[in-house]
């Protein structure tokens, strides 16, 4: 019978650095994320998994880290903004953003890079309905939500 | 927010998934945590210990048989389902998925676990209810087959009993539906909802209006309004609408979903 217990150790990685922590059941990834891995660039927004602050690729599937167990990632790549710059060199996503200014505060950013980095894999010229629809989940309370699109919109046509 | 302390087991089959929720006091089944770690983080429940269900292969899959009749693994997320050539069998599916909250929610999301949590605002429990799906639960006494009228049983509470696991989706042929909702927001919770479903007979499942979808089967879509006006409907009254306005949403959105299935044909 599959064990249980209160506690696990798992290992992770993330931006391509392996982890191994010991971790209570009840740890949010996103906690194991901020607290453990010292990786702040992920947000806690809502708490309630609305706001999309805390999104992170894992496995290759956007999700929000905040409705997720840490337990539950055992075993798995996860990609968070850090490492989305590769070095000092933004992304052309991110260069979009800062040139089509689609942040403000900046709280929502990284969830808004993780979950337009998604779209942009599978989708690479994305219509305006298709990047709605892709950050339906990311919520904004200072841009107006425009700049952002506009961001996508600019970083799928220049990215190769 | 800081969960209570739980538990926690990942079994790799529905042997050792039933054995661990039998054998475990306050144990719950943990399918894509959409729902159940929102309600773990404010406490409206907390289980003992979580059955991941994630690890158990045979709860996951979309088979299409030659009679066109469709199997669904409980585990199977909405975005899997989106995505499936076999579910493009019955269209109503993926297009209903798609309305469900947003791409995070969906890819962890599954149908299993929408249905089972019974929420009265849902959209798969009415969606199921109208396309005559087939549910099969299995437990120490073995597998049984409940269909989807008998399956919701009041809010938050499904057929599927404390040591027990809703393993397939089983969902006949030969039909073609529709879906309306009001919500609130584009894609958000349904204020009103109702799914329906053609061929032969007309099935229409009304969401939000009680605490389990309410099954009619009206001969028409002339009919439709009259039979939610004859089903002694009470819905509840919330800051979104009041019961009178729901009632009106109800027969109105009946309308629409019977139009689309009959269309459809």
């Amino acid at each position: 019978m599959a064990a249980v217990s209160s506690s696990k150790v798992v290992t992770v990685t993330v931006n391509g650095v392996e982890h191994e922590r010991e971790v209570e059941a009840r740890k949010l990834l996103i906690h194991l994320i901020r607290d453990d891995l010292d990786l702040t660039g992920t947000h806690i927004g809502c708490d309630t998994g609305n706001c999309g602050a805390c999104s992170v690729i894992v496995d290759g599937v956007l999700v929000k880290s905040c409705m997720m167990l840490a337990v539950q990632a055992d075993g798995a790549v996860i990609e968070t903004v850090e490492g989305l710059a590769d070095g000092g060199e933004l992304t052309a996503l991110q260069q979009a953003f800062g040139a089509n200014h689609a942040l403000q505060c900046g709280y929502c950013t990284p969830g808004m890079l993780m979950s337009a980095t998604a779209l942009l894999r599978t989708n690479p010229s994305p219509t305006e309905e298709q990047i709605k629809k892709a950050l339906q989940g990311n919520i904004c309370r200072c841009t107006g939500y425009w700049n952002i699109f506009e961001a996508v919109k600019a970083a799928a046509g220049s990215e190769a | 927010m800081l969960l209570r302390e739980v538990g926690y087991a990942k079994p790799s089959s529905v042997a050792d998934a039933l054995a661990v929720l039998a054998g475990q006091d306050g144990a719950r089944a943990l399918a894509g945590g959409q729902t159940l770690i929102n309600v773990m983080k404010a406490r409206a429940a907390s289980p003992d210990v979580l059955v991941d269900l994630n690890a158990i292969e045979a709860l996951k899959g979309i088979e299409l048989a030659a009679d066109g009749t469709l199997s669904i693994g409980p585990m199977t997320t909405c975005a899997e389902i989106i995505d499936s050539a076999e579910a493009k069998a019955r269209p109503i599916l993926g297009e209903v998925c798609a309305q469900i909250a947003d791409v995070q929610v969906r890819n962890r999301g599954t149908i299993g676990g929408n249905i089972c949590a019974n929420d009265p605002t849902n959209h798969l429990p009415p969606l199921l209810t109208a396309i005559g799906a087939q549910m099969t639960i299995a437990g120490s006494a073995g597998e049984r087959v409940v269909p989807a009228e008998e399956f919701f049983v009041g809010v938050y509470l499904t057929a599927v009993g404390p040591a027990e696991l809703l393993t397939r989706i089983t969902i006949p042929a030969g039909r073609h539906d529709g879906f309306a909702s009001v919500t609130l927001g584009v894609d958000g919770t349904c204020i009103a909802n109702a799914a329906a479903s053609a061929g032969g007979s007309l099935r229409i499942a009304l969401g939000c209006v009680d605490s389990v979808p309410v099954l009619l089967t009206p001969d028409g879509v002339g009919s439709v309004r009259a039979a939610v006006r004859g089903a002694g409907l009470d819905p509840p009254a919330d800051v979104h609408a009041s019961a009178e306005y729901r009632l009106h949403l109800a027969e109105v959105l009946a309308v629409r979903a019977a139009q689309q299935a009959l269309e459809r044909r």
